[in-house]
């Protein structure tokens, strides 16, 4: 894992500088990332990330279980965005298997995505903010997450680990107040946004802390990998919802906010007008919401019937049975699909050797490729700067080691 | 019997019929023998590349597949060309994907780096490196990167078991 491991903590070189071990329990790391510094007294020379303290082998697991059942194994990559993970991967499932949703589980998928890019935002916010000295931002973003987290549980049963899409559709139609629920929270969150706005945009602290800060340069981040909020602050104009749709994002109406500063305060003001975005499209799914099946009817051979079906036709016990205890063989082929995760592009590569059970299934995390442009936004910089770099990028160590 | 909703369209994988694909026709005009096989499937569109020039590949496809999504691998253990290194290029001008493979035989599992292209390629082609055992020619580190450094074998390679010992 690591390559300056050898070397011991707090001890001078050659040159006269110091390495010194970052983590892997340090509060600003964002769970369990090690950096490793070599710093000429208050100034960064050298930076390198040591990962893989979180390493759970999950693309060998996937190898192992049906399709239907590394739904849940999904959730586990990002704890931040569950929904996002579960719709990459049964997009490019059902891909793999050329299979048509229907429009009103297009347009719930949407939904909850939104909401959860709105979640996984304010944890951002909350903990980078907190990360720098703003304690008070923290009990605010959670509230307003915990009342996402409650629309996750009365949705799914969950309030976390939410599997709640399924290859073909959605796991069952939301409960009747769902929709109440969502109306509730897109109405009271604007102004929620204007409060962590006041307490940041232009606090003197914040501003002093963030601007100029780390900054990136557009060519920097598309030779190094760097995809979502920190590309498009770089000035690089590029949304996978609006610019290759998929799950009928085609049909929703949405600014993608750029900046061109590069900097930690313009990933945060580009966050910020994202969570603003986001529950704009929360309202058009409330709005134009079609009715209609929430899962795939001509696919029984894929999809589970329903409970009511399952128990009143044979047609449809057998299908259940045999979907439950022998999966369901896939086509062979490759398929690479790619979401807009809060943090970047979250890819799913898929082969499929026409079994039941996935050839090999490959995460490309935006973390994972994000990470390598820490360095870059470090090196000569101070060491107080790094802890706004990190938090700036968002990082999630659930999905970069995987 | 088939199993699933059916209604795939069949694979293409004639190179004349696909020729017209900005990526295709590129490489074809730049060196013809560099590109071994071609296929269009799923609406995605794989490109095989001889292993002695998928660098120069890379490099030639980068004026216009400008960013580099991924690069994984594939294990046909017991096949042989065995390793499959798959690259996932992206252009952000035609907002199109372009997936590049080369095959790699078992005992000899190696392929030049295409970190000079992409500086991103690094911690991808460490991450093959330590699940699959493959190494990159040029690459400045190849060291692991998710498992200790003192691991024995290459989890993700097919001969290596999902649980228990080995």
């Amino acid at each position: 894992m690591a390559t300056l491991s050898n070397m011991a903590s707090a001890e001078m070189t050659e040159a006269g500088t110091m390495v010194l071990n970052m983590g892997p329990q340090h509060p600003s790391t964002h769970g369990v990332l090690r950096l490793l510094l070599e710093i000429d007294g208050e100034r960064v020379v050298r930076m390198v990330p040591d990962i893989g303290y979180l390493h759970t082998g999950i693309e060998k697991t996937c190898e192992a279980k049906f399709y239907q059942q590394v739904v849940p194994i999904t959730d586990r990559i990002d704890y931040l965005c569950p929904m996002t993970n579960n719709l990459c991967y049964v997009l490019a499932i059902e891909k793999l298997l050329q299979l048509e949703v229907p429009e009103r589980a297009q347009w719930i998928r949407v939904m909850l995505n939104e909401l959860t890019r709105i979640a996984s935002h304010l944890v951002w916010l909350g903990t980078h903010a907190l990360d720098m000295g703003a304690m008070s931002v923290f009990l605010y973003c959670f509230r307003e997450r915990e009342d996402i987290l409650r629309i996750f549980e009365n949705v799914s049963g969950q309030r976390m680990m939410t599997s709640y899409f399924r290859i073909g559709g959605l796991a069952l139609e939301p409960p009747l107040d769902f929709f109440d629920k969502v109306r509730k929270f897109a109405a009271i969150f604007p102004e929620r946004i204007d409060e962590y706005e006041n307490l940041l945009t232009s606090n003197r602290i914040w501003v002093e802390r963030t601007k100029g800060v780390a900054t990136l340069s557009a060519e920097d981040c598309i030779s190094l990998g760097v995809t979502g909020p920190p590309l498009r602050a770089s000035g690089v104009d590029w949304d996978l919802r609006r610019d290759m749709p998929y799950s009928g994002y085609e049909k929703f109406k949405f600014k993608v906010p750029t900046s061109t500063a590069g900097d930690v305060y313009a990933r945060y003001m580009l966050r910020v007008a994202e969570l603003r975005e986001s529950i704009g499209m929360v309202k058009q799914a409330l709005e134009g919401l079609p009715s209609g099946p929430i899962k795939t009817e001509d696919a029984p051979k894929v999809v589970l019937p329903d409970r009511e079906k399952m128990k009143t036709q044979m047609e449809a016990l057998i299908y259940h049975f045999k979907i439950v205890t022998e999966g369901f063989a896939v086509p062979a082929g490759e398929v690479y699909q790619a979401v807009e995760s809060p943090r970047g592009e979250m890819g799913y590569y898929a082969v499929s050797d026409g079994t039941a059970k996935p050839y090999r299934v490959h995460m490309r995390s935006p973390s994972y490729a994000n990470l390598q442009a820490l360095e870059k936004m470090c090196v000569g910089r101070l060491l107080a700067d790094v802890v706004a770099a990190i938090g700036s990028i968002d990082i999630v160590l659930g999905e970069i080691d995987r | 019997m088939s199993n699933t909703a059916g209604r795939i369209e069949p694979a293409i994988s004639d190179i004349d019929q696909l020729k017209d694909h900005p990526a295709m026709a590129r490489l074809l005009s730049w060196k013809a023998e560099a590109v071994t096989g071609a296929k269009f499937d799923r609406n995605e569109l794989t490109i095989t590349v001889d292993r002695a020039f998928i660098r120069d590949a890379c490099s030639i496809l980068k004026a216009e597949f400008n960013f580099l999504s991924d690069v994984t691998a594939v294990d046909w253990l017991p096949a042989e060309p065995r390793f499959q290194v798959t690259y996932h290029l992206l252009s952000h001008s035609l907002k199109e994907r372009v997936r590049l493979r080369v095959m790699l035989n078992g005992d000899n599992a190696n392929v030049e780096s295409i970190i000079s292209v992409w500086p991103a390629a690094n911690f991808f082609e460490r991450e093959v490196h330590d699940l699959f055992g493959i190494r990159f020619i040029g690459h400045p580190n190849m060291a692991r990167i998710l498992m200790p450094d003192d691991w024995e074998g290459h989890p993700l390679r097919k001969d290596y078991p999902v649980e228990g010992y080995r």
